[in-house]
């Protein structure tokens, strides 16, 4: 089956490739004590893993073209195994209630660190499937969202702070300034076209930080707000460790009820007004479908969930500086609701969860973290731009009409 | 007075590396309409590239001039190389996706980009050597303009017009233009769109690693991060003289250039940025096809 002339591109790929990573991956030059450390173990490295490396890719492209080639043709229309599963209700309802149990006994099985982690993980479920909103259905690219973000943590920092409101004052309190952060950015960028609106939300994103960051008198400057209170319950003194079963919880309960919004979202007139967007603005305004307004709605609705998660954001950690809104944070969400799968909810779940719980438990790769995520995005674009978990369109099946010519 | 004239030629020298980066912005866009956001990241190999290459050849005691030649030769051939190959892996299986897939793998390979340098070499800034010596001829003038400067100034000029030259003069430079307006039909006639593609890619990285040997050497350091506001800055450049025009491209880098520099001197240097980035969103809004670019309508 392994042919001479593919081992011979494999051979060229990798002699290409240890071309090309040599300088850098090699030599490393210390211009202060002017010495120069060569490392050649690494281009062996190199060569060996783009060797093999490029049979995969070439067999993962063939496989998609011949994929293509299946679609175009009409035949073997599959779906996904996991889509499968889920349609089959006597598989998918014992799995939703495992899943109910595990989640339920989680936190006084596992310890308070792993608690935190899981926690952190929800609010990714929760800011992915707002952004999931605004990429996935209406398919604009927000590379600011963490922007938005960054509001809902500062509201909650600064009300606090200085009006000393609670939690439970300021949840909603921060996803209405989300929402009206997003009416008010996304009103004048929403009639560029899709790139544009990239580069001038990501813009956004940075005058946002760096406002934070130079503002001092407003936003107390890189040094942040620090004490921010845990949210509380009824006035009942929690202890730490309550306290972080109590966020747990709580975030379990915003991620439900964001799973729901979104669902219901999804298959109302509006949703299926973003979808229709995404796929065809032209044709979509030609039916009568307000452009500007439905862009307008999808991108404020996002920027709503966003402040909600900033807000338990903000009080999970009980600090806060503008480090922790950089653009690497956009991208990272970005990234779950890409891996997920765009406009796909159970996607974006097993999206957040794989993302943030596995650097968490391979420590060793933590290092690597960045860059296995910009992989990601590349890899996940060229071979299954759906996601791992796609998203089924709703598909008619007219009976007794094959007329095909 | 003097503080203006400063200022001018400070905006200058800014200008004319956006311009070197934007024209390799502009090009890319032009032919595939692809933000190609690696594109900071090429110029910041580029000047990597060369930092390692001054550093062994000065080891070995070399003299500046020759290292200087040497290291931006290199440095180009590899940032090319990056280009070259970043389109075949990223670009290339997309070109018939949709756009949001083409920039989200853009997206991607830049971040890539960005940690393989910080995790091959180091996250800290590195002091880059400069190579660029002090001309006798500029002494008079040597308070004002560095001689780094006036070297920018003519690379920047030269490059512009061998550029131009290229693209209205040459056979590949017409196969650009021809694949820009419309890709099937040059296919039908004949052209190699895939290596005009390819090559449009090589020549916009070979320009924005020339910008990196230049901007480092003058301003005296690099880390893994200067590619990406720098990127971001020139992109603005390229919008604001309109994209897909040559020179729009260096116009517009000029014009951000003057203004980020007069506006850092005479209001403040916090919001630099900032300002760089409410100028992009002021473009757009008001003048989307920039100052020299065509307006396109929506093809149905």
């Amino acid at each position: 089956m392994l042919r001479f002339t593919e081992i011979k591109k494999s051979f060229y790929t990798a002699l290409w490739f240890m071309f090309l990573t040599f300088p850098i991956m090699v030599i490393r030059v210390n211009t202060i004590y002017n010495t120069v450390e060569w490392r050649w173990e690494r281009l062996l490295y190199v060569g060996v893993a783009t060797f093999f490396l490029s049979f995969v890719w070439r067999y993962a492209i063939q496989r998609k073209e011949l994929g293509k080639k299946q679609v175009e043709t009409g035949e073997g229309e599959r779906v996904p195994i996991l889509q499968r599963i889920s349609r089959q209700k006597r598989i998918y309802v014992p799995c939703l209630i495992a899943a109910a149990v595990f989640v339920a006994l989680f936190p006084f099985v596992f310890s308070m660190y792993q608690t935190n982690i899981m926690t952190t993980a929800l609010i990714y479920v929760v800011v992915g499937l707002g952004l999931n909103i605004v990429v996935g259905l209406a398919g604009l690219l927000d590379l600011g969202y963490v922007a938005f973000y960054a509001v809902g943590a500062y509201s909650y920092a600064l009300l606090n702070h200085h009006f000393g409101l609670g939690f439970w004052t300021v949840l909603p309190i921060g996803a209405a300034m989300g929402f009206l952060f997003g009416i008010l950015l996304g009103f004048p960028v929403l009639r560029l076209r899709g790139d544009y609106l990239a580069i001038v939300t990501l813009g956004f994103g940075e005058i946002i930080r760096l406002i934070l960051e130079n503002w001092n008198e407003f936003s107390f400057g890189p040094s942040g707000i620090a004490n921010i209170p845990r949210p509380s319950l009824f006035g009942l003194d929690l202890s730490l460790h309550q306290s972080i079963i109590y966020i747990y919880f709580l975030m379990v309960g915003l991620a439900l009820f964001t799973i729901f919004v979104v669902r219901r979202l999804q298959d109302s007139r509006i949703g299926r007004a973003w979808i229709a967007l995404r796929e065809d603005e032209v044709a979509c305004q030609a039916m009568g479908v307000d452009k500007t307004r439905t862009k307008l709605s999808a991108f404020a609705l996002g920027a709503t969930w966003a402040g909600m998660g900033g807000v338990v954001f903000a009080a999970k950690t009980t600090f806060i500086n503008p480090a922790s809104f950089t653009i690497w944070e956009s991208i990272i969400i970005l990234c779950v609701v890409v891996l997920g799968g765009m406009g796909s909810i159970l996607g974006v779940i097993c999206g957040a969860m794989i993302l943030i719980l596995l650097p968490e438990y391979l420590r060793a790769f933590s290092e690597y973290r960045m860059l296995l995520f910009g992989m990601i995005l590349v890899i996940m674009m060229v071979f299954r731009p759906g996601g791992l978990i796609s998203n089924v369109r709703r598909t008619y099946h007219f009976e007794g009409l094959q007329t095909k010519p | 007075m003097e503080y203006f004239i400063e200022l001018f030629f400070g905006g200058l020298t800014r200008g004319s590396i956006y311009a070197l980066i934007a024209l390799g912005y502009t090009m890319v866009y032009g032919i595939i309409q692809l933000i190609n956001f690696a594109h900071g990241e090429i110029y910041m190999i580029g000047a990597f590239t060369a930092l390692i290459v001054a550093g062994v050849l000065s080891l070995m005691g070399w003299n500046q001039i020759a290292i200087l030649i040497i290291a931006s030769f290199v440095a180009v051939i590899y940032s090319a190389s990056y280009g070259f190959t970043i389109e075949k892996v990223a670009y290339k299986p997309l070109r018939h996706a949709p756009r949001l897939s083409a920039l989200i793998s853009a997206i991607g390979m830049s971040m890539f980009l960005q940690y393989y340098v910080l995790l091959a070499q180091t996250s800290n800034f590195l002091p880059f050597p400069n190579l660029i010596p002090e001309f006798a001829f500029m002494e008079p003038v040597s308070h004002l303009v560095r001689s780094s400067e006036i070297l920018i100034y003519t690379t920047t000029a030269v490059v512009m017009v061998l550029l131009t030259f290229m693209i209205k003069f040459t056979r590949i430079g017409k196969a650009m233009r021809a694949t820009a307006q419309d890709r099937d039909m040059a296919m039908l006639v004949g052209v190699d769109v895939n290596k005009v593609i390819s090559m449009t890619f090589i020549v916009g990285s070979a320009t924005a690693a020339l910008g990196g040997v230049l901007i480092a050497s003058h301003t005296g350091q690099i880390n893994y991060y200067i590619g990406f506001i720098a990127g971001i800055k020139a992109f603005v450049a390229a919008v604001l003289g309109g994209i897909g025009s040559m020179p729009g491209a260096v116009l517009g880098s000029l014009v951000l250039g003057w203004t980020e520099s007069f506006f850092t001197g005479y209001i403040s240097s916090d919001y630099e940025d900032v300002f760089a980035f409410l100028f992009l969103v002021f473009i757009l809004i008001f003048r989307p096809s920039g100052i020299l670019g065509r307006s396109d309508t929506d093809k149905v």
